[in-house]
């Protein structure tokens, strides 16, 4: 069975079903339904087909590799799926599944307003270009299918493009990424000019030989290449914008699984590509993931954009996940080899755990948008009692990316902090500084995530209707709850299962490069998890269960108790005053108290508007207070960037000077330079 | 046997003893005010008069606000349990790591949040946010004190923790001193005491805990105040067998536990005591000055963790 489901003609299969979609959808443009269902339906069946082929790599332990002809030199349409390969696809083609079941249903309200067929067609061309990205492994074709899912992705984000800000986001977003796309093809050159071969095998084995200053760009472009759209601080600023603006379910798959495959391919460089790395890179990546969790949730937590507000928390996660990659790299540079596989399990735990709890918010959110139409949390108040499921699916997501026990972002923070741990115990102080700040932005950023998710879900499900449309919403439609189902059940199973769960992890990090040899983590009896030789114990099914247990037992006490008691509803207390919706908690209330403690940071601007009964300004009839923040990366980073950037091009106009007699005396130029300098260096 | 024995005790005493310790904290604050005080039993009085009360629940109000305080109870329970009270020799491997027991809080911190924005009145929310920024800017002080203790004894487990500083000789103590300034301060905000909350007051201006809880009447305000009760007596657990272990059975026979036993009452009277005397010497910080206050503590086991060796 799996060498049927692990042969190459399954994988090209797979990505046959996307290529149908993609083509079919359009074609079936002229009714919406028939592309609704042709385009998310050949979705559903590639995704399953392709977890099925990723989940039976996994287990089997081999690395299938294949390669399918190319006529050009160096470019090979060759793939190879290691394990690290297949537990990425297999986390792309899960959310894929279920955002492709919540688009059944979440689509329809573009019927008749937008093309479902080119909806169709770019949805399917993003999730296959994915998989390829995590699975090409041969520089040019991976940079092929990386711009493919640039561009599909930069097509889904201006899809509604009736709206000026998403063509604005769009047009964002297609400059960093294109940004981000020069700093990778330089870091392939330079792989290129040291190993002679753009194949990442043949790049891998030629490595060792080039020399460190070689090796310290390499890595510099990637991070900067692949952090670009991976999205940490300060290279972030598309993702808050270009993720809202996309469909709720491309959103979920932008946010929970796209910006992944610039870890992906940092783990990949890092530990696959080019082994014995230097202390600082760990130390680098450590500085950027605590500085970029913290940041992500603090700005986050001043946003009232829903999707906006997830979109900044996508920031935050991405800063743990680099936490863990970085201690991995610390620990892989010290040569403690076991260590290192326990940093990389953690972090490729909140990978996977981010993946599941942020689609799952995102699905939720685009289910709140469509029964409102807005995006403004202040617009929202008390859905609970009207779209009951979804409040539980929400609350579920958001107790997650909150890390509270028993959930799956629990149990990844707390392996994040234990490699954090380890670290503080075995070096010297730059080192040891720099840990212990990586553990007080840790748990700070988890406190301040709780605190966002409690206005967020607050503000958004609690008390009562602020509007209009929130006091008339409706629950969703059947599929979209199904996928919200689906992935609020992945939640609470890898937190249940996650000592399972983590063996399996331990086995991708364990086979990489550098991190051979057994991993730290172990899970024995009752799933009880011991790290680094019983440093830490934790046991997720008993905490759930324990937890259960109490709440039973006191239920059932207090109901024992006080059976004969009543319990009578009336209204709030109100103070004497008519209880309006004017009197709860809003967004910029709840978060005022933050934002003003970390004015330094994060450099509020609040505006005050109050309308007066009398001219004399002494009975004020309503006022308002807008918070907003300065954009200090477009003041101080982008802004000046952009500045240079038309002054070189203002430099560059006076070559071209339009006339074609100029240019053929350039082009003649450059080819008599061109043949002195060849024909100084090639030997004779 | 003498285990399961030990374990019912262990479960069952914070639970138990929690409202006498609220009452003694008051009692004594009376006494330093010059007034005689309530009982140190009327906590229990309270309860049972909440238990046999009817409740009004808020129309506006969803299953969240029915639940949570089932919730917050169970949350203290499972800390309780594992917390080392008496003896270091119930391992708890499955919920006693120390990461465990700070996000079971935030659990219920959480919970009590959502509950206060509810029932959609002006004083629940404001209670709930405020109450948020104390408990995310905690954190960080809280969990980097008990990160130096897990570096001294090289364990994560808090009985494991308990035992091994039991045994410290003096000269390791510096760290584990300085980490109990910063574990004190994040004790006082996180079970709502001066300067951070007054715990005794409707104070519009003041509260956090208890305009959280003010739509709450009958059981579920009794399971709310328990609750906290319940929390307040396992920081003070933690205060005590963490930093302050002597005197902690090693054991699971009768004479050191029933030592161990009068040994945490006391413990725990004293700490009583000393937060009765704070709260009744300095006066309530304004909500901006806090983070300052708790910043302190963060840098404070900041250092104590990076003098561990």
């Amino acid at each position: 069975m799996t060498d049927f489901l692990t042969s190459p003609g399954v994988f090209y299969a797979i990505l046959a079903v996307f290529a149908i979609g993609a083509a079919g959808a359009p074609a079936l443009g002229r009714s919406n339904r028939a592309a609704n269902f042709w385009g998310n339906g050949l979705a559903i069946a590639g995704s399953l087909a392709g977890l099925a082929f990723s989940g039976a790599v996994l287990i089997d332990g081999r690395t299938p590799a294949f390669s399918a002809d190319s006529t050009l030199p160096l470019l090979s349409f060759s793939f190879r799926l290691d394990r690290l390969s297949a537990f990425f696809m297999a986390v792309i083609c899960f959310v894929a599944l279920l955002c492709s079941v919540y688009a059944l249903g979440y689509v329809r309200h573009y019927y008749g307003k937008y093309s479902l067929g080119l909806l169709g067609f770019f949805y399917n061309i993003f999730i296959a270009s994915m998989i390829v990205v995590a699975t090409a492994h041969n520089a040019l074709f991976f940079l092929i299918a990386w711009e493919v899912m640039s561009l599909a992705s930069y097509f889904l984000v201006v899809y509604e493009h009736r709206e000026s800000a998403n063509v604005r986001a769009g047009s964002l977003y297609l400059v960093m990424t294109h940004a981000g796309t020069a700093f990778i093809i330089f870091s392939f050159l330079l792989m290129h000019q040291a190993t002679g071969s753009f194949d990442f095998e043949a790049i891998a084995g030629g490595m060792a030989q080039a020399s460190p200053l070689a090796r310290n760009a390499i890595f510099v472009s990637a991070l900067i290449g692949f952090g670009m759209k991976a999205g940490f601080i300060p290279l972030h600023i598309w993702l808050p914008s270009a993720h809202p603006a996309a469909p709720s379910h491309v959103s979920a798959l932008m946010s929970g699984v796209m910006i992944k495959t610039g870890i992906y391919m940092l783990i990949r460089i890092c530990f696959g590509i080019m082994p014995a790395v230097s202390l600082w890179w760990g130390l680098l990546i450590i500085a950027i993931g605590a500085v970029s969790s913290l940041l992500g949730v603090l700005y986050a937590l001043s946003e009232h954009d829903l999707k906006k507000l997830l979109a900044y928390h996508s920031i935050e996660n991405i800063g743990i996940i680099l936490l863990g990659l970085g201690s991995a790299l610390v620990f892989s540079s010290l040569g403690m080899d076991s260590l290192a596989a326990l940093a990389l399990a953690a972090a490729l735990f909140h990978t996977v755990n981010h993946a599941t709890f942020k689609a799952l918010l995102f699905l939720g959110a685009g289910s709140v948008i469509a029964a409102t139409h807005t995006r403004n949390i202040e617009k929202y108040g008390g859905l609970i009692k009207r779209m009951p499921q979804t409040a539980l699916f929400f609350l579920i997501g958001s107790m997650a990316i909150s890390a509270l026990p028993p959930l799956n972002g629990f149990f990844s923070e707390w392996l994040t902090f234990q490699a954090l741990f380890q670290g503080v115990n075995a070096f010297d102080v730059t080192t040891k500084i720099v840990f212990i700040l990586a553990i007080g932005s840790l748990a700070f950023t988890s406190g301040l995530a709780a605190a966002c998710f409690v206005k967020a879900f607050g503000v958004t499900f609690l008390a009562r209707p602020r509007s209009n449309d929130a006091s008339q919403a409706k629950e969703s439609e059947i599929f979209p709850r199904l996928a919200m189902a689906g992935l609020a059940a992945a939640v609470i199973g890898l937190g249940l299962f996650s000592g399972r769960f983590l063996r399996l992890l331990s086995g991708v990090a364990g086979s990489l490069a550098n991190t051979h040899n057994a991993a730290a983590a172990d899970a024995a009896g009752f799933s009880s998890v011991s790290v680094q030789n019983g440093f830490a114990q934790i046991s997720m099914p008993a905490v759930f269960i324990a937890l259960g247990l109490a709440a039973a037992a006191i239920a059932m006490a207090v109901f024992l108790w006080t059976r004969r008691r009543r319990v009578l509803t009336g209204p709030t207390w109100d103070c004497g005053a008519a209880l309006t919706p004017r009197m709860e908690i809003t967004a910029t209330g709840f978060s005022r108290s933050i934002i003003t403690v970390s004015r330094r940071v994060l450099r509020p601007r609040s505006e005050t508007e109050i309308e007066y009964h009398d001219a004399n300004r002494y009975f004020p009839k309503a006022g308002e207070v807008t918070m907003g923040l300065h954009d200090i990366y477009r003041t101080y980073i982008y802004r000046p960037l952009q500045d240079l950037t038309t002054v070189v091009a203002g430099l560059m106009t006076r070559v071209q000077s339009g006339n074609i007699n100029a240019y053929i005396l350039y082009i003649l130029l450059t080819l008599i330079g061109l043949l002195f300098f060849l024909g100084s260096s090639i030997p004779s | 046997m003498t285990s399961a024995l030990t374990w019912t005790l262990q479960i069952l005493l914070i639970p138990l003893l929690s409202p006498f310790f609220i009452g003694l904290t008051k009692r004594i604050k009376a006494r330093l005010q010059n007034r005689t005080g309530a009982s140190s039993f009327q906590p229990y009085r309270d309860l049972w008069k909440l238990l046999h009360k009817d409740e009004i629940v808020s129309e506006d109000a969803s299953w969240l606000f029915m639940i949570a305080p089932y919730l917050i109870f169970a949350t203290t329970l499972v800390i309780g349990a594992s917390v080392p009270l008496f003896s270091t020799a119930l391992t708890n491997s499955y919920s006693g790591d120390f990461l465990v027991v700070v996000y079971l809080v935030a659990l219920g911190t959480f919970m009590l949040a959502l509950a206060g924005i509810d029932a959609g009145g002006a004083f629940g929310g404001f209670g709930s946010s405020r109450e948020m920024l104390v408990a995310a800017l905690t954190e960080g002080g809280l969990i980097l004190s008990l990160v130096t203790l897990a570096l001294v004894s090289r364990s994560t487990n808090l009985a494991a923790i308990s035992s091994s500083i039991a045994s410290l000789p003096l000269s390791g103590y510096l760290p584990v001193g300085l980490a109990f300034i910063g574990f004190s301060i994040a004790m006082l905000a996180e079970t709502c005491r001066y300067p951070f909350d007054n715990p005794s007051t409707h104070l519009e201006l003041t509260m956090i805990h208890e305009a959280m809880i003010i739509e709450y009447s009958g059981k579920r305000l009794a399971l709310m105040e328990w609750g906290a009760a319940n929390k307040y007596l396992i920081f003070i657990a933690l205060g005590a067998n963490l930093f302050l272990p002597r005197g902690i059975a090693g054991s699971l026979e009768a004479a050191p536990l029933a030592l161990a036993l009068v040994m945490f009452l006391v413990k725990a009277g004293a700490f009583c005591a000393a937060i009765a005397i704070i709260e009744s010497s300095i006066a309530k910080l304004r909500i901006f000055r806090l983070p300052d206050l708790l910043f302190t503590s963060f840098v404070i086991s900041a250092i104590a963790a990076g003098l561990v060796r």
